[in-house]
C-alpha cells in the first residue's frame, strides 16, 4: 500500500448525498481478479454517455478535475454494496482522499486499506472546499495527515480527525495482517479458550 | 458488569485483545467466501506467502455471476466463467470447503448459510458481502466486509474492529393482511432513512418481530444495511433453536443442548443500554414499495408519489426529481396500477421457501399479465428442490412464470439476468439504485406477495385487492 503523507492535488465537487458504491463501480465491471484497471469505469453511468462518449458535462470529464485527487461529496458516501472495487476504482482514476459530511461504514474502512484518506467534515465546510475546487487549478488543496489540516488556497487551514492507528498505517503505508500476526499468541490462546468453552462450535468439511 | 446488550455480548465474547487506542482484534467464528470479491484475496496471500488459518472455519459458494438457466451447458460469458473458475482453483489451493455449480447445496451464500448450519447463534460471521448482515437473523453478529478485510480473516482469523453502538428497533401489534417482514423493513428504512443505522448494530425486537418466523427475521436483518447499520440481529429463541436442530453442519444431541444453554444466555439483559431507540406500531404497517433510487423512498401502495416542490432543501428537491425522471414517474400520480415490464422473485432478501410459498397463493389459479417477464429465482438448490416437492413450480409454470436455478440473478445483473434501459422491475431485491438490475432499469422494491399481484395484473398492485 502506497503511503499517505501530504497531498497536494486539484479537488472535485460532486455536489450529491448517498453516492453509492454501484455508482462509484457498477456490478458488471466487478469480474475482474485484479485490484488495478477499475479506473476507466469509475462512475461510469455519470461519465459516459449511453453512446459510450464522455458526458462533457461530468465534472471528472473537464480540465483541470480529469486530473483531481480529491473528490468531495454530500452525505453517505460509498452506500451500499461492501465492494472494494469502489475504492479500487478511485484509486485507478487517481483519487486519493475522498471528503464528505459523513460515510458508510464498510466504505470508509475500505478506504483506509488502499491508502485512501477519509475525512469528514461538517456540510458547511464541505461547502467551503467545494467553492474552492470549483475554481480548478488555481485552487489546490493540500491535505497534511502528519498535522491533520487542510490547507485551502487562501492559506486558511481546516483541521479534521483521524483514528491514531489508522493515521499511523496511512503514513508507513503498512499491511495490517502483519500488525495483527504480531499477536498471534493472543488469537491462539483465545482458540484455546473457545475450543474448551464452546465445543460444539462445528468445524466444515464438505467431501 | 452491567446489564449489556445481544450484540455488547457477542462482541465481549470474541475479543482477542483490544489494543490501546481502542480497536479490538475481533475473533470471527466463520467466514463465507464467494466468487466475486475473493480473487484478489487469494492472490494477495499467495503473493505474501500465507495460508488460511482456519480452512474448516471457512465455506466458499459461487452465486454472483452463476447463470440461472441450464447448467449442464457452459458458461457463456468469459469474464463470470473466469471468475468462476479462478474460485474453483483457489479453493483448491488453499484447501477451503467449497459447494460447486452443480451440487444442490449450491446458492446465494446468504440462503447458504443459515439453511446448512453453517451461521449458527452466538457466532461472528463475516463475508464479502454487505448483505452479512441477513445471518444476524439467528442471533449472530454478522456484517459484510472488504476484500482486504476477507484476505485478513483468511490469515489470521480475526478482524480490526472497533465495537458498534447499540440501536432497538421494536416492532409492536399485529400484522394487518398482506403484510409481511419486508413491508416492515420498508416502512423502518422510509423511517429512519438510508444513514439512519450508520455506525450501530440494531436489534430487532417486540412482539410483531418476535412472530416472524426465520426467512422473515433473514428479510429484516438483510436490509439492516440499507439503514446503513454494521448488523442487524433477533435475539435468539424457540423458532430460532427449532429452526437450526437436524441442520446438515449443526450441532447435534448433547452438543446442541449445550449450545442452546449458551445461546439462551445472549438475549439483551433488562436494562441494557441502547443509544438509538425507533419504535413502530405493526398495526400502522401497509403492504409498501420503493418509488425512486434510494431504498428510503417508500410509500404504502395506497398512496401518490411525492412532489419534489414540496421540498425545503434544494439539493434534496433536485435529487427527487432526478429519481422522478430516472423512474419515469410523475409527482402526484398514483404509485398502484403503473405498469411493469419484468418481475423478479428472489436474491438474499427474498427468495427462500416461505418466500416462493407467499408468492406461490398470489399466483395459483392466475396467469401472468401479457407482455410481463416474470422469473422465479430460488435461494438455492435445496429451496428449489423443496419447492418442487410442494408443487410449487407447477404454480408458477402453468401461471407462465419462468421457474429457474439459484443464484443472485437479478438483484445485481452480474449474470445474464438484467433489465434493459427503462424496462420497469417489480423486485423482492434489497437495492433499487440506478442501474442496478442493468443499465437504465427502473426497479421497485416490495415482497414477494406484491411482486407476485405485479406480475398477475401487470402493473403495481395492493396485494389484497387479490386476496
Amino acid at each position: 500500500m502506497e503511503k499517505f503523507t501530504t497531498l497536494s492535488a486539484i479537488a472535485a465537487a460532486l455536489p450529491e448525498a448517498n453516492i453509492d458504491t454501484d455508482k462509484i463501480i457498477p456490478a458488471r465491471f466487478l469480474k475482474t481478479t485484479q485490484r488495478t484497471g477499475l479506473g476507466k469505469n469509475a462512475f461510469d453511468a455519470m461519465r459516459y454517455l449511453p453512446d459510450g462518449k464522455e458526458n462533457p458535462d461530468f465534472v471528472l470529464n473537464k480540465e483541470p478535475w480529469r486530473k483531481a485527487e480529491i473528490l468531495i461529496t454530500y452525505d453517505n458516501l460509498g452506500c451500499g454494496s461492501s465492494r472494494e472495487h469502489a475504492p479500487w476504482a478511485l484509486l485507478d482514476f487517481g483519487i486519493r482522499c475522498v471528503i464528505a459530511p459523513s460515510f458508510a461504514d464498510i466504505f470508509f474502512n475500505n478506504c483506509f486499506k488502499n491508502g485512501i484518506l477519509p475525512i469528514r467534515l461538517p456540510r458547511e465546510i464541505c461547502d467551503q472546499l467545494m467553492a474552492d475546487a470549483s475554481m480548478g487549478s488555481n485552487a489546490r488543496l493540500t491535505v497534511d495527515l502528519p498535522r491533520q489540516v487542510i490547507v485551502r488556497p487562501d492559506g486558511q487551514e481546516v483541521p479534521f480527525e483521524i483514528d491514531p492507528f489508522r493515521k499511523h498505517l496511512l503514513l508507513e503505508g503498512l499491511d495490517d495482517i502483519g500488525q495483527t500476526l504480531q499477536h498471534e499468541t493472543n488469537i491462539e490462546g483465545y482458540e484455546n479458550r473457545e475450543n474448551r468453552d464452546k465445543p460444539w462450535m462445528p468445524s466444515i468439511h464438505i467431501d | 458488569m452491567g446489564p449489556r446488550t445481544l450484540f455488547d455480548k457477542i462482541w465481549d465474547d470474541h475479543v482477542v485483545e483490544t489494543l490501546p487506542d481502542g480497536t479490538s482484534i475481533l475473533y470471527i467464528d466463520r467466514h463465507l467466501v464467494h466468487e466475486v470479491t475473493s480473487p484478489q484475496a487469494f492472490e494477495g496471500l499467495r503473493l505474501a506467502g500465507r495460508k488460511l488459518r482456519h480452512p474448516e472455519k471457512t465455506v466458499a459458494v459461487v452465486d454472483h455471476n452463476v447463470p440461472t438457466s441450464d447448467r449442464t451447458q457452459p458458461i457463456e460469458e468469459a469474464d463470470s466463467r473466469n471468475q468462476i473458475e479462478t474460485l474453483e482453483r483457489n479453493v483448491k489451493e488453499f484447501g477451503v470447503p467449497y459447494f460447486p455449480l452443480l451440487s444442490a447445496n449450491q446458492g446465494i451464500v446468504h440462503v447458504v448459510g443459515p439453511e446448512q448450519g453453517i451461521s449458527l447463534p452466538g457466532m461472528t460471521i463475516v463475508c464479502g458481502d454487505s448483505h452479512t448482515s441477513t445471518h444476524g437473523a439467528l442471533g449472530s453478529l454478522a456484517f459484510g466486509i472488504g476484500t482486504s478485510e476477507v484476505e485478513h480473516v483468511m490469515a489470521t482469523q480475526t478482524i480490526l474492529q472497533r465495537p458498534a453502538k447499540n440501536m432497538r428497533v421494536t416492532v409492536d401489534g399485529t400484522l394487518g393482511a398482506g403484510v409481511s417482514a419486508k413491508d416492515i423493513m420498508l416502512a423502518i428504512i422510509g423511517h429512519i432513512g438510508t444513514a439512519g443505522g450508520t455506525g450501530h448494530v440494531i436489534e430487532f425486537a417486540g412482539s410483531a418481530i418476535r412472530g416472524l418466523d426465520m426467512a422473515g427475521r433473514m428479510t429484516l436483518c438483510n436490509m439492516a444495511i440499507e439503514a446503513g447499520a454494521r448488523a442487524g440481529m433477533v435475539a435468539p429463541d424457540e423458532t430460532t433453536f427449532e429452526y437450526v436442530r437436524g441442520r446438515p453442519f449443526a450441532p447435534k444431541g448433547e452438543e446442541f443442548d449445550k449450545a442452546v444453554a449458551y445461546w439462551k444466555t445472549l438475549a439483551s439483559d433488562e436494562g441494557a443500554h441502547f443509544d438509538k431507540e425507533v419504535t413502530l406500531r405493526a398495526e400502522d404497517i401497509s403492504p409498501s414499495l420503493t418509488w425512486g433510487t434510494s431504498p428510503e423512498t417508500v410509500l404504502p401502495i395506497t398512496a401518490t408519489v411525492p412532489n419534489p416542490a414540496d421540498e425545503a432543501d434544494e439539493a434534496k428537491r433536485t435529487q427527487m426529481q432526478r429519481m422522478l425522471d430516472y423512474m419515469g414517474l410523475e409527482a402526484g400520480q398514483k404509485i398502484a396500477g403503473t405498469p411493469v415490464d419484468v418481475v423478479f422473485i428472489g436474491s438474499c432478501t427474498n427468495s427462500r421457501i416461505e418466500d416462493l410459498r407467499a408468492a406461490a397463493q398470489v399466483a395459483a389459479g392466475r396467469k401472468v399479465a401479457e407482455g410481463v417477464r416474470a422469473m422465479i429465482v430460488p435461494g438455492s438448490g435445496n429451496v428449489k428442490r423443496q419447492a418442487e416437492e410442494e408443487g410449487l413450480d407447477q404454480i408458477f409454470l402453468d401461471a407462465g412464470f419462468e421457474w429457474r436455478e439459484a443464484g443472485c440473478s437479478m438483484c445485481l445483473g452480474m449474470n445474464p439476468d438484467r433489465l434493459t434501459p427503462g424496462q420497469r422491475c417489480a423486485s423482492t431485491s434489497n437495492r433499487n439504485f440506478e442501474g442496478r438490475q442493468g443499465p437504465g432499469g427502473r426497479t421497485h422494491l416490495l415482497s414477494p406477495a406484491m411482486a407476485a399481484a405485479a406480475a398477475v395484473t401487470g402493473c403495481l398492485t395492493d396485494v389484497r385487492e387479490l386476496a
